[in-house]
């Protein structure tokens, strides 16, 4: 991410440019938090493509993201530019099978 | 840090009639799981359901309470 935007827009500018985007601790390769790995592994089952930002990496986005969503917490998850919520309501979502027909939907319709 | 028992009784406190309860996952009380059944969700989405609790624990999430995990269901869902 360019340094001299705005956190808000950078934010922005990734949730415009990926169907699903997941704010996590670590990487998919190296989750750094059980609910961070938690949402990568449900998206890796369902079989979707999503970007993950790594909040440790950069600390102003760490917090910027916790306020664009007053939201607490990490991981937050976005399908479509639209926050869904962290990992216990993506695994809500998942048990209740709405998930999956969700995120395959965000993907399919991508803009260009 | 925060407790079992101060993390139930914060969330009894803001619903009442709730059925709550609190475990501390890794016994270094900073990292809790947390169930609520009740009627207050009802017609609501989880996201509200969950800044619901948030803002009855405000600043202590992310600071004394390191990890919370949540589960808030209506008595309909629970069983």
């Amino acid at each position: 991410m360019e340094e001299t935007k705005s956190v808000e827009s950078r934010i922005q500018d990734e949730l415009k440019a990926n169907p699903i985007v997941a704010f996590v601790k670590g990487s998919p390769q190296f989750p750094m938090c059980g609910f961070s790995k938690g949402v990568m592994d449900v998206f890796r089952h369902i079989g979707v493509p999503f970007k993950t930002i790594d909040v440790l990496e950069d600390p102003e986005v760490r917090e910027g993201v916790k306020k664009f969503t007053n939201w607490p917490t990490i991981p937050q998850v976005f399908v479509n530019g639209e926050f869904i919520g962290g990992f216990d309501i993506v695994r809500d979502l998942f048990e209740r099978g709405e998930l999956e027909p969700m995120l395959k939907k965000a993907v399919t319709t991508t803009k260009e | 840090m925060f407790s079992e028992e101060k993390l139930r009784d914060a969330v009894s406190l803001a619903f009442p009639g709730a059925t709550v309860s609190v475990r501390d996952t890794t016994g270094t009380s900073d990292h809790f799981e947390l169930v609520v059944v009740a009627d207050a969700f009802t017609g609501k989405s989880l996201i509200e359901r969950h800044r619901m609790i948030y803002a009855v624990l405000g600043e202590a999430v992310g600071g004394a309470i390191h990890a919370l995990s949540i589960r808030a269901q209506t008595p309909a869902e629970s069983r």
